[in-house]
């Protein structure tokens, strides 16, 4: 099999993958790889974009053909399946029966276990919270035991350490989780441009509880009175209409090209053109659920655009009350540079507290932007980190491949509980740099 | 809706046309030797949609338990429209040059016992005058070669009985298909190095083989290049192929 890579191809550390067909030969792989190469680490479709996923012994446990449902109950919106089911596969079978996915981050190719192991949130944060609140038990497991089933009242500790846990507290090898019901498949949903930052806060805090999604685009490369400009979007799951499952044809970009095609030229030109696509009035429509989460899912392989030398996505989250100041900086910040993003986004999360102790989100407002990797990033990150830091925000693990070790330890203090509960045998190249 | 019988249910190939035909709500009967792979698989297509998912653990090799899987199955499913033999294994060449028993062995699980289940099968459908038989052969079985040419033999066995039983089955209006897969990555694979150009998905072959007996074809490479990899190894002269190692 190929050697694998994490979503951002940085840092370019190929795995290789060992295979686990069925879950009952879960504990003999895990035994087995570190038999011979001493550790490993879950990898699942390989969605996390940075080191998060890399195993620091570079052989991991390949767990996307453990991709079998077990139970359905249609009555109560419940499925259970084997982790490396992708959040797609889930909803093939869950739409025509009425149910979605109650939280469901921006690739609908992240797989069960990869949810859980960065706890991911979506459009609805700021009402429904993180995947891990929609969670309902998950089986467990570590080197020396049988299976562990965990819940929030069986084996709690080992629940809520898993939760966002970064795959370190042992093997998930199937999940429970509870559905929401929808009506139909389509999504309605609402584009308001707006000028600035200012207008952006305004917005969300008068429409984000109104409607079970809320996003916003923000023109990273707009400086001086264009500055903070963007669209806000909301959106809600259509009362009347089909239940249909999305599937449109997938493009693929055939080759990785040698170098990014995501440059200064093509990142303005794209930013320009995607302002000038929303009219300047607030614009309804109704559409498939597929192009309102997963836009970028249409192109498989997307990440190939960045060329061999991949990219690197920044995605903080600013607590409330410092939000529009902080993040009105790291927009200059990051205009100034010269550098930026096809899509900036912004989003509002909420206040609901995830059952995982490594949980992302805290209420705020979270930034999340993709960069070519290149040398010139290194002290643009470096400053972005000092305006996080000041305002006491923290950086996204799943999307990381720089922070510092002393950034993770003062934002995430929970980590040495998530130390103490690894399974030994599990270690991944970001934990290793965060925590050493 | 369709009644169908898959032998070697829990194998990648069977197991991924069986969630095509999962999701088209048609009724299943898995045979494979593992009763827990059986159930994983079973529990998977129920949630998928099939109509009705009926498991029997059986060992394809075990010829005498034969007739009363088929009884099984026909208890379930009254009738059967697609039968799709799956099972077999990989040898390692080396043992069965040095091994008899060994190269029996395989001949039975990847030859004889397809045959035997072929036979029985076919006067099953014999008799409804109507269905599918499809056997998963494989493109070794085109051509013996150094590398493999037990496993080769073996396939080309069920080929060349399928080739025949086909115009007798034509006749009272049942389908014969010869699948010959290429390389696919599968368990039966793994720990092989193989030309990544070359290697195809479980998935992409299983669309072929549901649409190769949809249209009622005689014989299919999977995916169709490995036709034209074949036909070019086929017409290699014996004086040069004797000379090759591959």
């Amino acid at each position: 099999m190929d050697p694998l890579l994490s979503w951002g191809r940085y840092p370019r550390v190929p795995q290789i993958a060992h295979a686990c067909r069925w879950r009952g030969q879960a504990l003999d792989s895990l035994q087995d790889i570190v038999h011979f190469h001493g550790s490993t680490l879950p990898f699942g479709n390989g969605r996390s974009y940075g080191d998060s996923c890399l195993a620091s012994s570079n052989q991991v446990l390949d767990l996307r053909l453990l991709d079998r449902i077990i139970h359905v109950d249609w009555q109560h919106g419940r499925v259970v399946a084997e982790a490396g089911t992708t959040l797609g596969e889930i909803l093939s079978i869950s739409i025509p029966n009425g149910w979605f996915l109650s939280v469901t981050p921006g690739t609908q190719f992240a797989t069960i276990g990869g949810a859980i192991a960065n706890d991911v949130h979506g459009k609805n944060h700021h009402l429904r919270g993180t995947f891990g609140n929609h969670l309902l038990r998950f089986g467990l497991q570590r080197h020396d035991q049988p299976m562990l089933c965990c819940s929030r009242t069986e084996n709690a500790d080992y629940f809520a350490a898993t939760i966002g846990g970064l795959g370190l507290t042992g093997v998930v090898t199937w999940a429970e989780i509870q559905l929401m019901p929808i009506q139909a498949s389509g999504i309605d949903s609402t584009a308001t441009r707006f000028g600035n930052l200012a207008e952006f806060f305004t917005l969300s805090a008068e429409h984000d509880h109104k409607h079970e999604y809320s996003v916003a685009w923000v023109d990273c490369l707009a400086t001086a009175r264009q500055a903070g400009r963007g669209v806000f979007i909301v959106g809600d799951h259509t009362k009347y209409g089909p239940l249909e499952v999305d599937r449109r044809t997938k493009l693929r970009v055939p080759a990785t090209p040698p170098f990014s095609l995501v440059n200064n030229w093509s990142l303005r030109a794209f930013n320009v053109a995607y302002w000038h696509k929303h009219s300047d009035r607030p614009r309804n429509q109704i559409g498939s659920y597929d192009s309102f989460f997963y836009p970028l899912d249409r192109f498989v392989n997307w990440n190939r655009v960045y060329g061999r030398k991949g990219f690197q996505q920044y995605q903080c989250v600013i607590p409330s009350g410092v939000a529009e100041v902080a993040i009105q900086e790291l927009l200059a910040r990051i205009a100034a540079s010269g550098q930026g993003s096809f899509l900036a986004v912004l989003k509002r999360c909420g206040n609901s507290a995830s059952p995982g102790l490594l949980s992302f989100p805290l209420p705020g407002v979270s930034l999340a932007l993709d960069f070519p990797q290149k040398h010139a990033l290194h002290p643009l990150f470096e400053r972005l980190d000092d305006i996080v830091r000041e305002a006491g925000g923290r950086l996204y693990p799943a999307k990381d491949a720089h922070m510092s070790g002393s950034d993770f330890r003062r934002a995430y203090p929970a980590w040495e509980r998530i130390e103490a509960l690894r399974d030994p045998i599990l270690m991944s190249r970001f934990w290793k740099r965060v925590t050493t | 809706m369709k009644r169908i019988l898959i032998v070697g249910a829990s194998s990648a190939i069977a197991m991924a046309c069986a969630r095509i035909w999962a999701n088209q709500g048609d009724e299943l009967f898995l045979v494979a030797r593992d009763v827990e792979k059986l159930d994983q698989t079973a529990e998977d297509l129920r949630a998928r949609g099939a109509k009705a998912v009926t498991s029997h653990c059986m060992d394809a090799t075990d010829i005498a338990a034969h007739a009363l899987m088929l009884e099984k199955a026909l208890t379930a499913m009254r009738q059967i429209d697609i039968v799709l033999i799956a099972h077999g294994s990989l040898p390692c060449q080396k043992d069965c040059e040095q091994n008899v028993e060994v190269a029996l062995r395989e001949i039975a699980n990847n030859g004889t016992s397809v045959i035997a289940l072929l036979t029985l099968l076919a006067n099953q459908l014999e008799e409804q005058r109507c269905g599918s038989l499809a056997a998963i052969s494989s493109v070794a079985g085109d051509r013996g070669r150094p590398s493999n040419y037990v496993y080769g033999a073996a396939k080309a066995a069920v080929s060349t009985f399928c080739e025949g039983l086909r115009p007798r089955m034509y006749k009272v209006g049942v389908h014969v298909l010869d699948i010959k897969p290429g390389l696919v990555a599968t368990p039966m694979t793994q720990g092989l190095t193989l030309p990544k150009a070359l290697v195809s998905t479980p998935e992409k072959v299983a669309k072929l083989i549901v649409r190769g007996i949809e249209n009622k074809r005689a014989t299919i490479y999977t995916p169709g290049f490995w036709g034209i990899i074949m036909l070019i190894i086929r017409s290699i002269p014996q004086t040069l192929f004797k000379r090759l190692n591959f």
